[in-house]
């Protein structure tokens, strides 16, 4: 780490020894354009995907913890998006079924939508790759249905005889049951998805599509590292990013005193 | 009463409808290219179909032979030897760290414990470069060294915790005994604890294979021997080099890519939700 940071205050390009620039690195970055819209892209996947996602696996995992036949055999079929999720093969399926010739446009044709290549749209690109995230919501529904074990049913009795309707035992019960746990999905998910990579280099060809539409943080940095071989510049993006997900972590915990509900 | 029950059950009816539904277009997209894997090539665009109408075994045939004369065959191959060293190495490595934070005294324990946990939190980006420095400076680039070497340094912090969280829940009195036979730390690790874990052994070779077998960037970065791809890389390379007239073989090997871990998934299932479940693993 240490010689991480120092190489972010040099220019090294491999082949020569680095040559040591101050905080050129870094002020450079406030007239980066890609700099800013790696930044802007990642802030959008990041703070709409994580919170869709999150959504998506509550109501399912509420929807699924009672009444139901098979719950281990529907758990696990929602598991497999997670799964299989980050591998190149479903980035390369995604690509397809978003694309000019995908089954994506075959299905709107039935509503007389006229069909073009949401990937390669730069006002869209960005929202398949959301698509993506939000598919993957398994594991997170896994963690909510353990935490919804958790909640003792005598709680719902004692509500239930105190007059309190489903709406209230939601309310006052099941949701400051689950905060830790709303909490614990919120940093782990919001953490991965800044560090995403796989789908935005497959979609966009190891580019960040068009007009860098898709650019994800980590993207950039790979491209800045390993194909300019700007070691330097990079150093000072991955600290950059540590930064990021330092403060955003910081943040969740300062403001989880105010809304996790911790037992005892 | 029965009332009560008839509508319970017709609740309970209507909700595994829907749970039917929503599962099944959560997996339409894999079903449909599974299906498409196996249409020829002039009919997988443009339809829907989770059946193909014509079936075919050329993509598979056609797709396996590969590029640059090596066929898939050779890229399973070199997977397969990353997964396998990495597991070995986490296991080995990671059981051992964690059995020095949960059961030894050393200096500063808590200070390496957060540090650990720290690490944890933060994207590993930071140490990349360097990390890449270090290892163009050894000349490990496009082997198997870097993606392997770090599992043999205890370098899943996610691994070591899960470890130390379990032998902190084994009976202290076992070690204590074993001490009184006579046993030393590497005895009472050996003998006593590494047997006791074995859940959380299945649990991190499991998730070693997933992510290890996922893994598209760090052998991105060193690997890029065409003889050394693994099979995320030779998946990538085949898509640049093919294009959308051979989307059929392009299919039939992401499928192909996929079966391992699918298979994994269906024996371990119920290790892998539990472990989830239990230590929050990101999936």
């Amino acid at each position: 780490m240490a010689v991480s940071l120092f190489l972010s205050f040099t220019d090294y390009n491999m082949l020569q020894a680095p040559d040591w620039v101050g905080f050129d690195n870094y002020a450079r970055m406030e007239s980066d354009p890609r700099f800013l819209k790696a930044l802007e892209v990642t802030f959008t996947y990041v703070l709409l995907g994580v919170p869709l996602q999150l959504l998506t696996a509550f109501s399912l995992a509420l929807f699924l913890n009672r009444g139901l036949k098979g719950l281990p055999l529907f758990r696990a079929i929602f598991y497999i998006p997670s799964i299989l999720g980050p591998s190149v093969a479903v980035a390369i399926l995604w690509r397809q079924m978003f694309g000019l010739e995908g089954i994506f446009n075959e299905l709107l044709s039935i509503f007389n939508i006229a069909p073009k290549s949401w990937v390669a749209d730069p006002s869209t690109s960005l929202y398949t790759l959301i698509t993506l995230l939000v598919w993957q919501f398994g594991s997170p529904m896994i963690i909510f249905l353990a935490g919804l074990k958790q909640i003792p049913e005598t709680l719902y009795e004692a509500a239930a005889i105190d007059g309190a309707g489903p709406f209230r035992r939601f309310w006052n019960i099941t949701l400051p049951s689950l905060t830790p746990i709303i909490f614990f999905n919120l940093v782990m998910q919001i953490i991965n998805a800044f560090q995403a990579f796989t789908p935005a280099y497959i979609v966009g060809g190891g580019q960040g599509g068009a007009i860098d539409s898709t650019l994800f943080y980590t993207l950039y940095l790979y491209i800045k590292a390993f194909t300019e071989f700007k070691m330097g510049y990079a150093s000072a993006l991955a600290w950059v990013l540590l930064v990021i997900c330092g403060v955003f972590t910081w943040l969740l915990f300062l403001s989880s005193r105010k809304w996790v509900h911790y037992e005892s | 009463m029965s009332r009560v029950y008839a509508a319970n059950k017709g609740a309970s009816v209507i909700k595994t409808v829907i749970a039917v539904i929503a599962s099944a277009v959560m997996l339409y997209p894999l079903l449909w290219m599974l299906a498409s894997s196996f249409k020829p090539q002039h009919l997988i665009f443009q339809d829907l179909s989770l059946w193909p109408d014509v079936f075919t075994l050329e993509n598979y045939i056609n797709g396996w032979n590969g590029f640059t004369n090596l066929t898939f065959g050779t890229f399973f191959k070199n997977s397969f030897i990353v997964v396998l060293f990495c597991i070995i190495g986490n296991l080995l490595t990671c059981s051992m760290a964690a059995y020095a934070f949960a059961r030894l005294e050393f200096t500063a324990r808590n200070f390496w414990f957060a540090l650990m946990f720290g690490s944890l939190l933060l994207p590993h980006h930071v140490v990349l470069i360097p990390q890449y420095i270090l290892f163009d400076s050894l000349d490990w680039i496009n082997t198997y060294m870097p993606l392997i070497v770090p599992k043999f340094l205890a370098s899943d912090a996610f691994f070591i915790f899960l470890m130390v969280q379990f032998i902190r829940g084994l009976p202290l009195e076992l070690d204590q005994a074993a001490k009184v036979d006579g046993c030393g730390h590497i005895q009472i690790y050996g003998r006593i604890i590494v047997p006791l874990l074995l859940p959380a052994i299945v649990t991190t070779s499991i998730f070693t294979l997933i992510w290890t077998w996922n893994d598209f960037f760090s052998q991105l970065i060193y690997i890029s021997d065409p003889r050394k791809l693994t099979v995320a890389l030779a998946l990538r390379s085949f898509m640049d080099t093919m294009g959308q007239s051979s989307m059929g073989s392009l299919f039939a090997m992401s499928i192909l890519s996929l079966v391992p871990i699918f298979i994994f998934f269906l024996v371990f299932q119920r290790w892998l939700i539990e472990g989830i479940a239990t230590y929050g693993v990101k999936g």
